[in-house]
């Protein structure tokens, strides 16, 4: 057993020289309910653990007005939970969180965690990626905003570069008629790992779909945006047709695997079937804001 | 002694252990400390199949901080050719699983074990250790085992004349099957397959272990037998029996698989070794990968009947994974499946497979879950044909008081047809149910009913008056869920007193006398017996101390209400003498008050349930939940309804599990894909509804209170109850477990 | 090995241990704290044996490392009865016989006492997606699930 070292610094500047100085030798601790698995199994043996709860921007939760909130990488979905301003406005996103293992694990599971350790199945990301949230990157050549989406580049790989910290996660303004959902299949009615997860986040105006965003999970080697079933639901007022065409373009999108979890057949079949099941929640609560 | 005006019998009374376990100090296997005590390590199979040609440990031992190290060699030699059982269990193939000799026969199995000053240090010392491995093609289904050209693993086993995985065959039968067969309107034949489910106890295997200098060794883990725990680690480690202390610890959960040893014998020998006490903790990724699930099955079911729906003929045959080593459970589905039917003819063959998984271990009715999911699927399927209430066939089908049962003995009482009729009369049964509640969701209801032994068997307790004139009372039977709160009911009862004035321990291996495991529904059995036994002598002796005082004839001493009273022409003439007077006086009268009964206990009879579930399956997901489940059974007599309950609830929910999520998975190499609480999907507490139990008290005339025995039976019907459901919901039978979610989707898009 | 110093609060009383880097919180209650009261079941928060509230937020104690417990409040099993007198949720699993074997039962108390103090009045679904994280495999949950519900109504109309 080598020796680890436990790093808590206060700033995020901090933080990063630490993580550069270790040069891959090192690993963010947010919520833990990866790593501390991961370091148990022997998959991950950091030399040094730099716990970044103690950093004030990772565990904030800031209301930016409209809608719009940026939302510390740290922050845990239990204290997510207990912002009555974010559930109003991305009950889907909170929903996917809080989806994430048991009760338990909601007390330390942060969002900025669940990206990071880059699961296809991670609950949280699907949501995120129909949210269109942004996330803040700083690294030893300082800070870059991307699209969640651009984070995941394979099973348990990021587009991070060595030394870089997913600093916050920022949700857009929120239009009028405006809501997201997240649903996602598994054996159980808890404590399972997605077998498919689907975000959809739509504004609505009059019945009628204006933008939509689809995120997909599970069923690919990174959780994907799905264009193509976005479009087929703009425009439309959600009838039979529509949701089709966009189940069959979550269908067309899946690349996935047969594994433990689910078998390629049926991964590609739910991920039709959840569309509608989403986009449907997604409208109802659209139609109520 | 048994009525329903019991005092304390029936009566849900708090258990003696109760505020220990809900304050956290009840102390389990894992939570044992020693002075000056070390940990040890076990190194498993990397490979499914391997032959062990040498192990390396002297780069381990250099290691500093390595303190011993032990291979199979350590241990007491069990030649192939010579059985030595204890119990069902064969030494041979036990020694072989606590630590692999010849060959590793599953990844996982242990091939050595290392104690060390700390964990890090034995974990170091384990991959230190060169085990020379020649890596051979490996079998882990039924099938693939039993192909032709299977990988052998046992050159030993023979079948049929031929090196063979099939290790053994147990076949029953009465009548004569061609010509039953030939007598029936409608014959219903069907193959089932269910995949290995693990026990899934909390707990994982622990153990601490002291060998002293004088060779006197004490062993504190948990298991279902400390009897057990001592005879075999006597047996593989050579050490007399009367110089091993087993003390049970309390126990997290067992359900069969705590009655075999896995690390007290490596803790021993490592113990021996280093001259210190040694810890051993297995991980849960040991447990699910190296520690006895239930058998998967492969069953083929053919039962024939008149159009009146009378059976007239069944045939099993039914394979049963054993795992690397011989000892699949095969009197659970052979015996068990068609035991609750009076029909003529019945040939019932069962098969044990080899295979490179972990040697299963007892769960809970052994193997008779599987069985009864064919049988029971089948006898649905006819009852359907027949257009006939599939209850209502049930009792006409019905064993009758002394038949004789296929597995050898006449009936005694048969009391299945009241668990049917629990059923039929419940408002579950009668209730109205929407099969199309809404667009995408079927529902349906289904039902079956299971056959279990029963045991007796022995059983030793101590009833001690403190000198205070309370009670202790000490029995041999580790307690998993309940016992000691059954005892002291009893124990209350018969000596007249308040239930608190009852103290009920288990007792260690050098404490209390020979009683076998807990397991096969038998302690409270047989643990009531010998308590009633020695609670009868001891009232005896209270009597007898009352006459001396009052200069009368014992005879005219009653004990009523916990006193000693002068009767007939005496009565009233002395004053009462309580308990409490008579421990004060007990020195001068005599010594000490109190008794132990050791017994062989017979007059277990059968269990019988019967259950009925709704289900509501989402189709297009092919989600399967259950909604409502009802299960009746006769317990005898419950003597703490509370913890009978409990009994049945767990073996549904159990069952639920198996019957919907729970199986193994392994990948290409061999190796087990879901060894954890995430991916070995055990239902959780928002699966499941309410259990409804229906506990059925005819009483058992054998036992003085009337006990039938109750954990094993609830989880027999489970399997086909919630299959049978299912194909009411959506006109599809399904032969083949888990009813997962991509398995119900790919079954709805097949046609029949 | 170079181990830090923590100085903890746990169930109320002032605490400090020495840990290195990779021990759970749940080693070293279990090891060198002697609070074996928290079980370990399975290690990857899987089973919430470990439950344990940290500042008061239910958490498995296997999934937090030991070094950050520093300036925090641990509340484990043994700090749940006051004294001689148990917590009415303790009373009720014990009356209920919502136990067998006994070895969730300390995690199941301490996530059942946290879904209370969130919703004093919870739905049988409430309660049973709110001990999701806590497997039982000898009860079935029914006894468990009525036993918080019965004890959720007690404690209500006591406080009225």
């Amino acid at each position: 057993m080598t020796d680890i070292r436990y790093l808590a610094p206060t700033t995020v500047d901090e933080a990063v020289s630490a993580f550069a100085a270790a040069t891959g030798a090192a690993s963010i601790l947010a919520g833990g309910t990866d790593l501390l698995v991961q370091m148990r199994s022997g998959v991950r043996k950091p030399g040094t653990i730099i716990d970044i709860k103690k950093i004030p921007a990772l565990t904030a939760i800031e209301d930016l007005g409209g809608g719009a909130f940026r939302v510390g990488a740290a922050v845990s979905g239990a204290v997510l939970a207990e912002h009555k301003g974010f559930a109003k406005a991305w009950p889907g996103v909170l929903e996917a969180i809080n989806l994430i293992g048991s009760k338990q694990v909601q007390g330390r599971a942060s969002p900025g965690g669940n990206l990071c350790n880059s699961s296809p199945a991670g609950d949280s990301v699907p949501a995120m990626v129909a949210a269109g949230a942004l996330v803040t990157i700083q690294g030893p050549n300082g800070k870059r905003e991307i699209p969640v989406e651009a984070v995941p580049a394979g099973p348990g790989r990021t587009t991070l570069t060595p030394g870089e910290i997913v600093v916050s996660l920022t949700f857009p303004a929120r239009p009028a008629g405006s809501s997201d959902a997240y649903l996602r299949m598994i054996p159980r009615t808890e404590m399972d790992i997605a077998v498919v997860g689907i975000g959809v986040n739509l504004t609505m105006e009059g019945g009628v779909v204006k933008a939509a965003r689809v995120g997909l999970g599970a069923v690919a080697p990174t959780v994907l945006l799905v264009e193509a079933a976005a479009k087929a639901l703009i425009g439309t007022k959600l009838d039979d047709a529509a949701l089709e065409a966009a189940a069959a373009a979550c269908r067309a999108a899946c690349n996935p695997i047969n594994d433990k979890r689910g078998t390629i057949v049926y991964r590609t079949k739910v991920a039709g079937v959840l569309l509608k099941r989403t986009a449907a929640i997604a409208a109802a609560r659209a139609g109520g804001n | 002694m048994n009525d329903m005006s019991n005092k304390w019998i029936g009566t849900r009374t708090i258990r003696p252990d109760g505020a220990d376990k809900v304050t956290g100090r009840a102390t389990y296997s894992a939570d044992n400390t020693m002075p000056g005590m070390i940990w040890g390590k076990i190194l498993r199979s990397p490979h499914a199949h391997a032959r062990i040609k040498s192990i390396d440990t002297s780069k381990a031992e250099a290691l500093p901080g390595v303190k011993a190290i032990v291979t199979a060699k350590d241990f007491v030699d069990f030649p192939l050719d010579k059985s030595v059982m204890l119990g069902i269990q064969d030494m041979r193939w036990m020694a072989r699983n606590v630590m692999a000799k010849e060959k590793a026969l599953f990844h996982g199995h242990p091939v050595a074990a290392v104690a060390a000053i700390n964990e890090q240090v034995a974990a170091e010392a384990c991959a230190l250790i060169a085990v020379d491995y020649e890596v051979l093609p490996h079998a882990i289904e039924i099938e693939d085992a039993i192909k032709p050209d299977a990988p052998i693993l046992h050159d030993w086993v023979q079948h049929e004349g031929k090196p063979s995985n099939i290790a053994g065959t147990m076949v029953l039968k009465t009548g004569d099957i061609e010509k039953g067969f030939a007598e029936a309107d409608i014959i219903v034949e069907r193959t089932f397959t269910t995949r290995p489910v693990h026990q899934g106890y909390i707990e994982p295997h622990a153990c601490t272990v002291s060998h002293a200098a004088d060779g006197r060794v004490t062993i504190w883990s948990s298991s279902q037998g400390q009897f057990m725990v001592r005879a075999m680690t006597a047996l593989l480690t050579g050490i007399p029996q009367s110089n091993i202390r087993a003390i049970p610890a309390e126990i997290g959960g067992g359900f069969g698989a705590k009655t075999i040893v896995y690390l007290e014998p490596v803790a021993v020998l490592l113990s021996k070794k280093s001259g210190r006490p040694v810890k051993i903790v297995m991980s849960r990724d040991d447990v699910q990968r190296a520690t006895g699930p239930a058998p998967g099955s492969l069953m083929t079911v053919k039962i024939g009947a008149k159009k009146d729906g009378t059976l007239v003929a069944a045939k099993g045959e039914f394979y049963l994974q054993a795992g690397g080593l011989p000892g699949s459970p095969l009197r659970g589905p052979v015996g068990c499946s068609f035991a609750a039917y009076a029909i003529p003819n019945i040939l019932s063959t069962g098969y044990d497979v080899v295979s490179n998984r972990s040697k299963v271990a007892a769960y809970r009715a052994p193997g008779a879950p599987h069985g009864a999911f064919a049988a029971e699927s089948v006898l649905d399927e006819i009852a359907e044909k027949l257009g006939i209430d599939p209850l209502d066939m049930r009792v006409r089908n019905s064993a009758k008081p002394g038949d004789k049962a296929i597995y050898g003995p006449n009936f005694g009482d048969v009391t299945f047809i009241e668990t049917v009729d629990a059923i039929r009369k419940h408002p579950h049964y009668k209730a109205p149910l929407d099969k199309n509640p809404r667009p995408g969701v079927k529902r349906g209801r289904g039902v079956a009913s299971g056959f279990w032994y029963n045991a007796g068997g022995e059983s030793s307790v101590q009833v001690n008056i403190t000198e205070d004139g309370n009670v202790v009372v000490t029995t041999g039977h580790p307690d998993v869920g309940g016992s000691r709160a059954s005892i002291a009911n009893v124990v209350a009862e018969l000596l007249g007193i308040e239930h608190g004035r009852v103290n009920v321990i288990i007792g260690d291996t050098q404490t209390i006398g020979f009683s076998n495991l807990t397991g096969g529904s038998r302690v409270t059995f047989a643990s009531a017996m010998v308590a009633t036994s020695a609670c009868e002598k001891v009232v005896a002796q209270l009597k007898d101390r009352a006459a001396k005082i009052w200069k009368i004839e014992a005879e005219a001493v009653k004990w009523e209400d916990g006193m000693a009273l002068p009767a007939g022409d005496n009565a009233g003439k002395f004053p009462p003498l309580s308990l409490k007077d008579l421990a004060a006086k007990a020195n001068e009268m005599g010594g000490p008050i109190g008794n132990q009964t050791q017994l062989n206990t017979t007059g277990a009879d059968p269990g019988f349930a019967t259950h009925c579930v709704d289900v509501e399956v989402d189709v297009d997901l092919g989600i399967v939940r259950v909604l409502r489940y009802t299960a009746a059974q006769d317990v005898g007599r419950a003597l703490h309804p509370g913890y009978v309950e409990g009994q049945i609830q767990g073996g549904v929910v159990q069952g639920i599990g198996w019957a919907l999520s729970e199986e193994y998975l392994y990948d290409k190499n061999g190796k087990v894909d879901n060894a954890t609480f995430l991916d070995y999907r055990m239902p959780v507490c928002s699966d499941v509804p309410m259990i409804e139990a229906l506990v059925i008290e005819i009483p058992n005339s054998k036992h003085p209170q009337g006990v039938r025995g109750v954990g094993e039976a609830p989880i027999v019907p489970p399997l086909a109850a919630i299959a049978n459901a299912v194909y009411d919901a959506l006109g599809k039978r399904f032969t083949a477990l888990p009813m997962s979610p991509p398995k119900v989707v790919e079954r709805l898009e097949q046609a029949d | 090995m170079s181990k830090t110093h923590v100085t903890t609060t746990i169930n109320g009383e002032p605490m400090e241990f020495l840990t290195d880097g990779a021990s759970s919180l749940l080693d070293v209650l279990r090891g060198p704290l002697g609070l074996t009261g928290t079980k370990e079941g399975c290690g990857t928060g899987d089973c919430g044996a470990c439950s344990v509230t940290v500042d008061g937020r239910l958490m498995c104690a296997c999934l937090m490392l030991a070094v950050e417990a520093e300036g925090k409040s641990i509340g484990t099993i043994e700090g749940m009865a006051q004294g001689e007198t148990l917590h009415p949720l303790q009373q009720k699993f014990l009356e209920m016989a919502a136990l067998q074997c006994g070895i969730c039962t300390p995690g199941v108390l301490i996530s059942a006492r946290s879904l209370l103090e969130k919703n004093p009045d919870p739905t049988e679904e409430e309660v049973r997606f709110g001990l999701a994280g806590n497997l039982c495999r000898c009860t079935g949950y029914d006894k468990i699930v009525r036993a918080v519900l019965e004890t959720a109504a007690d404690m209500r109309e006591s406080a009225r």
